[in-house]
């Protein structure tokens, strides 16, 4: 059984002008022990997948299950256990952490909501988790406007892994820091997991970063899957057009400026294109793309793609 | 499309070879504590400096400074000059109407340097009229060509958002067109594009850099993507520790870095060519953390530098320039 299983999965925002479809009938699985990596574009929906698993944003359809328990229609009042063992680190650090609150107060609130340890137990471990973030003590009496932009992401990190849950949702965790203190993170991280067999969401921008830790990767388009496939073969074998544009448009410091394969923009969640919602970008489109929306299928090792030609 | 319209600079530059940023021997204490320790470099009128360095080493107190702009508690010591004149010497309105202006600045935090309950397009018409002799409906109208500037699809709809109604990196976009609203000559740009996918960063330092070109606009692009330094920078300044400890041609840096806090940054990445695993060991760290070099004498770098001998200890290195160009801070560093 995986530990998270969500199926055909939407959230819509209702706006004054319309739906807007940021999820749009999402399935997935994430077994135990697993990284599983979203990536796609800057507005494709991958932080509102990651609140909607955690029902910090509600869906408007679709299923979650979390170690075979139904998620979806909890009262919010009984969530605290899932709360628990399924925890995120957020996109933006600044906003997620409370500015009058110290770092013994955002670290130790967790704990002491979910009745674990007494204050000393709860001291001791938060030391222990700043420690392992690459935070001195010194850090606990302080507030979170004392520290740098990288120094803020880990306190959000600690406060994550803090109740050593089972899945933890990681929302752009390395993008603020720089490359030796995103070498530790991903360390600390890999390291938490091989101890407390932790499963990730790994959510970034950043392929390199995405080929590096992940066992799997989700490629996301305009609130929906476009392919799925293990990492290795994924970069072995990128099949559905809009991945391959991706993974062309990497910048390496060793290599002069690259031609942009991505034309045109990202076509607004409330204005999807029908057909393939890709078609308007895609330089293999025809006349079935534009009419009718290709499903997920499977295309062998365990990859799947959204695409009539590929 | 078209871009903002070059804004009357305030004071003209008294010489064509003077930078037009200039900081000297900067400095910043909250309290006690030292968060930059001296630091010098100067950007020159359609330049891109990049800053790079280890979290916490004094990148964005740096950025600040220039700006006038210190959180509480935080103090500056040492030169800024922007456009051959003293900011120090400046009345508090001259300096008002450099920030936003003449000089643009990219916050590192989108979402708490914009104005929560203001639509974004609200907020963007404000910072133009607070510069620009602008009618309502001129400023609406070069707000709604900005956000259509910096890619966000669909402008008419997106003026109408509150900044939680959009994504991580379109906020990012939104604090991009606000900084070049008034066409600085100086953009400051703290980590632009961290929230971005490749795609769209691409877009957007294609844009920063068409404005550079079209307004001879300096930037010091402060960035821990090395990818982007690359690409994107004409010298590249590296931080540890509030002091600067190597400065370059970035192309040359990095391929034979010559401190051993950049040779350890360049070692620590992981790299697309040769697939590494998380499943096959960790990577390559720089080990201890910054935090030591607190109370440090000499080189701060020396509790973590695998080549640290005793005389690192007893003064802090003094940055030496080489035959190639190339400005070190280790006496141990050669290029041969
Ligand atoms: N609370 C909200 N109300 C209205 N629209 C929203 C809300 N939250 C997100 N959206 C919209 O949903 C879409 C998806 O946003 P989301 O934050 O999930 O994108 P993302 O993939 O995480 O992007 P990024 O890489 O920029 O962080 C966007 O169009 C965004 O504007
Ligand atoms: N308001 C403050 N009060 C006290 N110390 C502060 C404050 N703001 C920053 N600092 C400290 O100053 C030092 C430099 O911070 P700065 O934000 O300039 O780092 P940075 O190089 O921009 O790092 P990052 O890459 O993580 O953004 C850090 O050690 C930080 O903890
Ligand atoms: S279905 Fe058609 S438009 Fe969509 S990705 Fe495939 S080829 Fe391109
Ligand atoms: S001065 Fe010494 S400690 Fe500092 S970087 Fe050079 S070798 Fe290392
Ligand atoms: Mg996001
Ligand atoms: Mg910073």
């Amino acid at each position: 059984m995986p530990l998270l299983s969500i199926t055909d999965l939407s959230t819509h925002f209702r706006l004054p002008d319309g739906a807007l479809r940021a999820l749009d009938g999402v399935s997935l699985e994430v077994e135990a022990g697993e990284t599983l990596g979203i990536v796609g574009e800057s507005g494709c929906g991958k932080s509102t997948l990651g609140k909607t698993i955690l029902r910090l944003v509600e869906p408007t359809a679709g299923a979650i299950a979390f170690d075979g328990d139904d998620i979806t229609a909890l009262p919010t009042g009984k969530l605290a256990p899932y709360r628990r063992r399924a925890q995120m680190v957020f996109q933006d650090p600044f906003a997620s952490l409370n500015p009058r609150h110290t770092v013994a107060k955002i670290l130790g609130d967790p704990l002491k909501v979910h009745g674990i340890g007494g204050l000393h137990e709860r001291r001791r471990r938060v030391e222990d988790m700043l420690r392992r973030v690459g935070l001195g003590p010194d850090a606990l009496d302080r507030y979170p406007h004392e520290f740098s932009g990288g120094q803020r992401q880990r306190i959000g990190i600690a406060r994550a892994l803090i109740l050593e849950p089972d899945l933890v949702i990681c929302d752009e965790p390395v993008s603020a820091l720089d490359l030796s203190i995103q070498a530790q993170t991903l360390n600390l991280l890999a390291r938490m997991k091989a101890d407390l067999g932790l499963s990730y969401i790994f959510i970034s921008h950043d392929l390199s970063v995405v080929r590096y830790f992940t066992d799997r990767v989700v490629v996301m388009y305009l609130g929906r899957i476009v392919e799925s496939a293990p990492t290795r073969g994924l970069w072995a074998r990128p099949l559905h057009p809009y991945t391959r544009a991706l993974m062309a448009s990497v910048p390496d410091p060793a290599q002069g400026r690259i031609a942009l394969p991505l034309k045109g923009d990202l076509p607004s969640p409330q204005d999807i294109p029908r057909g393939c919602r890709f078609h308007p970008r895609c330089p293999l489109a025809t006349d079935l793309c534009r009419s009718s929306e290709p499903e997920l299928r499977d295309a062998g090792d365990g990859q799947s793609i959204a695409c009539h030609h590929a | 499309m078209s871009h903002p319209a070059l804004s009357i600079p305030a004071f003209a530059v008294p010489h064509a070879i003077t930078p037009l940023l200039e900081v000297q021997d900067l400095q910043v204490h909250f309290g006690s504590k030292p968060a930059v320790r001296g630091i010098s470099f100067t950007v020159h009128e359609g330049e891109t400096l990049a800053l790079v360095g280890e979290s916490g080493s004094g990148k964005s107190m740096t950025a600040l400074s220039v700006m006038g702009l210190l959180p509480d508690g935080g103090r500056a010591s040492g030169t800024i000059r922007f456009a051959g004149r003293d900011t120090s010497t400046l009345s508090p309105a001259a300096r008002r109407a450099l920030r936003g202006g003449e000089i643009g600045m990219i916050f590192q935090e989108p979402m708490t340097s914009l104005n929560p309950v203001m639509t974004i397009g609200a907020q963007i018409v404000e910072a133009l009229r607070q510069h620009q002799p602008l009618s309502r409906t001129a400023a609406k109208a070069r707000a709604l060509e900005l956000i259509d500037l910096v890619r966000i699809p669909d402008p008419k709809r997106r003026f109408q958002d509150y900044p939680h109604q959009l994504s991580g990196g379109m906020r990012q976009r939104v604090m991009i067109a606000m900084a070049v609203a008034c066409g600085p000559r100086l953009l400051i740009a703290d980590e632009p594009t961290t929230a971005l996918d490749v795609t769209i960063q691409a877009q957007v330092l294609e844009l920063l850099d068409r404005l550079r070109r079209d307004l001879s606009m300096a930037v010091l692009l402060i960035t821990h993507d090395l990818g982007v330094v690359g690409q994107w920078a004409d010298r590249v300044a590296v931080m540890y520790a509030g002091r600067k400890v190597e400065e370059g041609d970035p192309s040359a840096l990095f391929a034979l870095p010559l401190h051993p806090y950049t040779q350890g940054l360049l070692r620590a990445s992981p790299r697309l060519d040769d697939a590494q695993h998380y499943t096959q060991g960790p990577l390559t760290e720089i080990p201890g953390s910054i935090a030591s070099a607190a109370g440090q004498d000499g080189c701060a770098f020396a509790p973590r530098c695998p080549q640290a001998v005793a005389a690192c200890r007893a003064a802090v290195p003094s940055l030496r320039i080489l035959e190639s160009g190339r400005k070190v801070a280790c006496p141990l560093a050669h290029q041969d």
